[in-house]
């Protein structure tokens, strides 16, 4: 049970630093926010005074004279209460509110597109490495290619071909806009096909390292004694792939899902921006150049927390599916 | 998939013994001690150090031969052709004049971050790994947080909070070199793990030298490969990242990379316009250096694991087998 609890503790201490590193980059950054949404409005021929300065100070949450202490406590007590402060930008809507709209969108592209990937990229690395040497082994090089391109320059190809020229699927918003948002057939079917194009950025992208680590892990499975009794058994080559070689080899790659899922993560938040996806990675960029800070510090926060989440999940998972874990912890 | 090789063969990739035996049936010696840290002449190296080396030469020599990249013409968005070799821009600009420089901006980012985070990874990694105990627990907590946090959208968030006039060259890429190093310090760490229990390390603490020397003659050279392999990793990451973040106009001010291009051709409407000569080669750069130092990369790998360098050596004399069968 160690392990779990293990586990449980990291991920706590995990939360606590990206907590902490949001609470602090505001204040160790060189710029301040009041001047800069200052320097936008007498831009836009706004009046600049003392009080206006004030207002904006309020409402910002900054500019106060408490000792940082009492600000740090202050900012965990409204996390708790989930109140990450008011959208500047879309002024008055709080913050949580317009991640919540945005959320379900990402967490929807990204969480298929990255289990499909997983599959599809552990499942064909095992049939790479099966057999080393081989016509098909010599394919692998070509995936690096694929990791390699930046996600969001493989979108723009993705949309000049299938978007613009040939018209086979829509580049542009997350669904139909004549359509409005809700659990109907007609919308969903619309979602998934908007969803389509976005969707087979990141599985074409983030498919090569599956690929790869699986290849590798499966050429140093097959040199185990374990395989060699399964084949001194008898055991059909199917069998021994599936039950004894893949779900061995697989092992690690589970294990590395931490450190892939924060690569995705950040891949498609950049992607989205192409596909003008209605998703958190184009919200966080709206807040980047509309200066709305609390907006900013509000969906890294969320999004850190979806990782830390999935990872956990996996971790868990993880100590169920390789009982060594847990005994050697 | 017929092969008509038994299915009760024993893998190739622990074949250390056979292989010696039979290079030794053939006459040749054995490979020096020194010659197992380089890599071997493999395809995939001489294809990637050919990319590589490519690019990083057109970085380095193409600005000196290209016309000025910011240059405003009234011949606007003009397909790849006489006069412009890659077209203009919206603006007249020469596309293949700006790849030139933002091939050289890119590669200044990758090669800074790469050292940066490497030299960061080596301490966390290394050290924390040496030293156990407490710092070791600490240290590799400290990374594996790190690790678990997604950089990119800290990154936004750091850029977004430095005012634009200040966010220069040497900014973005200590930001990038703090949000990358983490990977590579727990690979590092558990090399370093496996190392220092080896009884040569043993022997030399014993023999009473001091700690950084034991990291630094008898620890570091034996990691050479790792280092080497996670330095390629840190340039690939830091290009890329750079690229994401530039083409989200949070890059280096006043400063030209592939990522800008890829800026201003998303916001000069190159895609709706299909101006592909605009966003294809900044983009296919960027993958060409990646899938080349990838390539380097899997030669670095061999040397680490030596059970992968096997396998490729069976295919090898495989293959010669098979043509002297056939003759």
């Amino acid at each position: 049970m160690s392990y779990f609890v293990r586990k449980l503790g990291f991920y706590l201490v995990a939360l606590w630093a990206a907590l902490t590193l949001n609470f602090l980059i505001p204040r160790l950054m060189p710029g301040n926010p009041v001047d800069v949404l200052l320097a936008k409005l007498q831009q836009r021929g706004g009046i600049v005074d003392a009080a206006t300065r004030r207002s904006y100070e309020l409402l910002l949450g900054g500019g106060t004279d408490e000792p940082i202490w009492v600000q740090y406590g202050n900012y965990l007590v409204n996390l708790a209460k989930g109140d990450l402060g008011i959208a500047v930008s879309v002024f008055p809507t709080p913050v949580s509110e317009v991640i919540g709209q945005a959320l379900p969108w990402t967490i929807a592209l990204v969480g298929i597109a990255t289990i499909l990937s997983f599959i599809l990229g552990v499942g064909l690395g095992a049939i790479v490495g099966w057999k080393p040497g081989t016509w098909l082994d010599s394919l692998v090089p070509a995936t690096t290619l694929l990791a390699a391109v930046p996600y969001f320059w493989l979108a723009l190809i993705l949309v000049l071909i299938i978007s613009s020229t040939w018209q086979l699927l829509p580049g542009m918003g997350g669904y139909d806009v004549v359509l409005s948002p809700g659990w109907n057939t007609e919308f969903i079917l619309s979602a998934i096909e908007y969803g389509t194009l976005p969707a087979l950025t990141i599985v074409l992208s983030s498919i090569g390292g599956w690929l790869l680590g699986m290849r590798n892990m499966m050429v140093s499975t097959l040199s185990e004694d374990y395989i060699l009794t399964a084949q001194a058994k008898g055991l059909r080559n199917s069998r021994i792939l599936g039950g004894y070689a893949a779900r061995n080899a697989a092992l690690p790659s589970i294990a590395g899902f931490a450190i892939s899922l924060g690569f995705v993560v950040s891949g498609s938040i950049i992607t989205e921006q192409v596909f003008s996806y209605p998703g958190i990675g184009s919200k966080l960029l709206q807040a980047v150049q509309n200066s709305d800070y609390a907006l900013m510090q509000g969906i890294f926060l969320v999004i850190t927390l979806a990782v830390l989440g999935a990872n956990l999940l996996v971790d868990l998972l993880y100590g169920i599916i390789d009982p060594r874990t847990r005994a050697r912890s | 998939m017929t092969n008509l090789t038994p299915t009760t063969e024993p893998s190739v990739a622990d074949a250390d013994e056979a292989l010696a035996a039979t290079a030794r049936e053939e006459g040749r010696k054995p490979r020096a001690g020194w010659r197992a840290m380089l890599p071997s002449m493999t395809p995939s190296l001489v294809i990637g150090f050919g990319i590589v080396a490519a690019i990083v030469l057109f970085g380095l020599l193409g600005p000196l031969f290209v016309q000025d990249p910011t240059t405003v013409r009234n011949s606007g968005l003009q397909p790849p052709g006489d006069g412009h070799l890659l077209g203009t821009t919206q603006t007249g600009q020469d596309v293949l004049a700006q790849l030139a420089f933002a091939t050289r901006g890119s590669l200044e980012i990758g090669l800074i971050v790469g050292v940066l985070a490497t030299l960061l990874s080596a301490f966390f990694g290394v050290l924390g790994a040496y030293l156990g105990g407490f710092a070791d627990e600490a240290f590799s907590l400290f990374s594996n947080v790190m690790l678990v946090i997604p950089g990119l959208p800290l990154v936004i968030v750091i850029s977004g909070f430095v005012p634009q006039e200040q966010r220069g060259l040497w900014t973005i890429a200590v930001v990038l070199a703090i949000t990358g190093w983490a990977a590579s310090a727990r690979v590092l760490r558990a090399q370093t793990l496996s190392l220092r229990n080896r009884d040569y390390v043993a022997a030399s603490r014993v023999a009473g030298e001091r700690s950084w020397r034991v990291i630094a003659v008898e620890i570091l050279p034996n990691l050479l490969p790792v280092i080497a392999s996670q330095f390629v990793f840190a340039v690939i990451f830091a290009i890329l990242s750079e690229a994401g973040l530039a083409f989200l106009g949070l890059g280096a001010s006043n400063s030209s990379t592939l990522g800008t291009m890829l800026f201003y051709a998303q916001n000069g409407f190159a895609l709706q316009l299909k101006a592909w000569w605009w966003f294809v080669p900044p983009g296919l750069i960027i993958a060409l250096l990646g899938c080349g130092l990838s390539l380097i990369n899997f030669s670095i790998d061999e040397i680490i694991n030596p059970k992968l360098r096997n396998v490729r050596a069976h295919a090898k004399r495989m293959r010669i087998a098979r043509k002297a069968a056939a003759r």
